[in-house]
């Protein structure tokens, strides 16, 4: 029995992955064509207005500009599959030199909050299922009800307020390369970091919440209760185990909101990652740079979506 | 959602029980409104106009909100600020609702391929995060405000279709939908008469829920410079072009973010506390 169970949740799985690669290139199909097919034309918008039309044409013909949109399409999912990720037009650099050290600054930044904000969420969610109806619950209610609802750049201009200008603690926007000593990290990183886990909390701290708290309305954890079991022991021995599976699922969930956040703050802070690369990118219509830093963003957001959806799947014991 | 205990002998007799949070939230979104509406009238100052000689000025008698970072009455800007914020976001959240409930209904009925593919297709959409798939948009045609409403709507359009879908799906297996397809109803019919009165609750409060998101997203999109351009300036711009003053604590960058804040919480609390017999009818 337990090999032909196995095998469904293997099937659902792989049906999930196979999902998230038609997904993908449908996705990728969109943002080529929202960038590659909209009006102005790149080759005589690269040679400025003084060009002949007979160099804007060899330009055409040079990048491929005159084939069919299908086909452009294909060779550039093919460069994009053997890390040709294309020439930037604003700096005439390849946009994988643009892009990498950047990504890893992004990812540093993703990661910190990651760190701090997982725990952080957890504990204050599950605490907060645990003493439901209490004040503390309440008072949390509102706070993550309260940051989910104003956006980003609110938070980090709060931030700012408080930590810069009326404290002190902190230099105001800015973000240096210069960091010498572990006091110098700290301040380059504390104000965007924080600005992140409090978007990323707030929604984490909700779905947790909600998952623990679905958990202990069922009929076992009544169960528990009538058999005298102490608080702690009913949420940490019956209640967790069975929701880690939708808690595991809202943390994935909650991290894709990172990349939403991480625009905004990467923006307001000066941090030089990917997503102020590609804000930059827009404002000077550097369509590949754009491209590129789109399809990474979409990657991300997928795979974080994926494994919420396969852990929700491996962890619903119905289907095992 | 559970249900408030407290609603029994009141709410049975008349079905809808009215929370004093909910109604101050009521106020406030109508209070935005009626700004939305009538802010040429209310503003103190024309929203051009140099007022005041110091740049980022404090809070007085004549400025109630201070100056902006070119010395213009910030609390002029910000009520008409509130036509874009609300009208932009009005416009883009009511073309998404009826666009994706509509093809919601229709894939509900219709079931099958159709209804697959169209599945299929929006969830794909719906997994390209929302600032992304509008940053791209911008850098291909430029922002605009038809575009912005377009984007906007276009990026909520899955949401609106899974959640009507779902509803729709439910409704669609009750007796009088079969009854009405036996005697032989049209499709724009079994929409028009048997499936959407009974889905327009919940999804309305969806359509609130929806409105929050794209406000956030356009206040989002004007920070970063790349929403409504000057000289039109909707909430996310005021604190776009006033973000200089942030280092001084000024009032105008600190007041455009109140007023997105005190919007968007409304919303949410206003959509939190509608009485559950609208909110969770037939909800899945």
């Amino acid at each position: 029995m337990s090999a032909g169970v196995s095998t469904r949740v293997s099937r659902l799985v792989l049906t999930r992955l196979l999902i998230a690669l038609i997904t993908l290139i449908i996705v990728s199909f969109a943002v080529f064509f929202a960038t590659a097919l909209l009006p102005g034309d790149t080759a005589s918008m690269l040679l400025g207005q003084a060009a002949t039309p007979e160099a804007v044409e060899g330009l055409r013909k040079a990048m491929h500009l005159n084939d069919p949109a299908i086909f452009r399409f294909l060779r550039w999912i093919n460069g994009l599959l053997h890390g040709d990720l294309g020439i930037s037009y604003a700096n005439n650099l390849p946009v994988a030199q643009l892009i990498g050290g950047r990504l890893v600054n992004t990812l540093k930044l993703a990661g910190i909050t990651a760190l701090i904000s997982v725990p952080l969420a957890l504990t204050l969610g599950v605490t907060a299922a645990m003493l439901r109806g209490t004040l503390y619950d309440r008072g949390l209610t509102i706070v993550t009800i309260g940051a989910v609802s104003v956006p980003e750049f609110m938070v980090a201009t709060l931030a700012v307020l408080l930590f810069a200008v009326y404290l002190n603690w902190l230099p105001a926007i800015s973000f240096t390369n210069q960091i010498k000593s572990f006091s110098d990290l700290l301040r380059a990183y504390a104000m965007p970091v924080v600005t992140l886990t409090v978007v990323v909390s707030a929604q984490m701290i909700r779905m947790s919440r909600a998952a623990v708290v679905e958990t202990l309305d069922t009929p076992y954890i009544e169960m528990a209760l009538l058999k005298g079991a102490s608080r702690p022991r009913i949420v940490l021995r019956h209640a967790l185990p069975n929701a880690l599976g939708p808690i595991v699922n809202a943390v994935a969930l909650s991290l894709s909101y990172l990349l939403g956040g991480v625009i905004i703050v990467e923006t307001i802070f000066n941090y030089p990652g990917i997503a102020k690369l590609m804000v930059d990118a827009v404002a000077t219509r550097d369509l590949p740079l754009i491209q590129t830093c789109a399809i990474i963003f979409c990657l991300g957001y997928l795979a974080l979506i994926t494994v919420a959806d396969i852990i929700a799947i491996l962890a619903n014991p119905r289907l095992r | 959602m559970t249900k408030p205990a407290s609603s029994t002998a009141f709410g049975a007799r008349f079905g809808y029980r009215i929370s004093p949070v909910g109604l101050t939230a009521a106020a406030v979104v109508l209070f935005w409104g009626a700004v939305a509406l009538f802010a040429p009238r209310l503003v103190p100052y024309s929203v051009g106009e140099i007022v005041d000689a110091d740049y980022f000025g404090p809070i007085s008698r004549e400025l109630w909100l201070g100056s902006d970072y070119l010395g213009r009455d910030v609390f002029s800007r910000i009520l008409m600020g509130a036509r874009y914020t609300v009208g932009i976001s009005l416009a883009a959240v009511a073309i998404a609702c009826i666009c994706g409930v509509t093809l919601g209904m229709i894939a509900a009925i219709t079931g099958g391929l159709p209804d697959t593919i169209l599945s299929r297709f929006l969830d794909a959409m719906s997994s390209i995060p929302s600032k992304l798939f509008s940053l791209v948009v911008v850098a291909a045609v430029g922002s605009s405000i038809p575009v912005l409403i377009i984007t906007l709507s276009v990026i909520y359009i899955p949401g609106a279709y899974r959640f009507a879908r779902a509803l729709a799906v439910n409704i669609n297996t009750m007796d009088f939908v079969m009854v009405a397809r036996v005697r032989g109803e049209s499709l724009g019919y079994l929409i028009r008469a048997e499936i959407l009165p009974n889905i327009v609750g919940p999804v309305l409060a969806d359509l609130g829920l929806r409105f929050v998101f794209i406000v956030l997203l356009l206040s989002g999109l004007s920070f970063l410079g790349l929403g409504v351009q000057p000289p039109y300036a909707d909430w996310g711009a005021l604190v776009h072009e006033n973000i200089g003053g942030l280092a001084f604590g000024a009032p105008a960058v600190i007041f455009p973010s109140l007023a997105i804040a005190s919007l968007t919480i409304s919303v949410n609390l206003l959509i939190d506390n509608l009485p559950t017999k609208i909110r969770d009818r037939g909800a899945a």
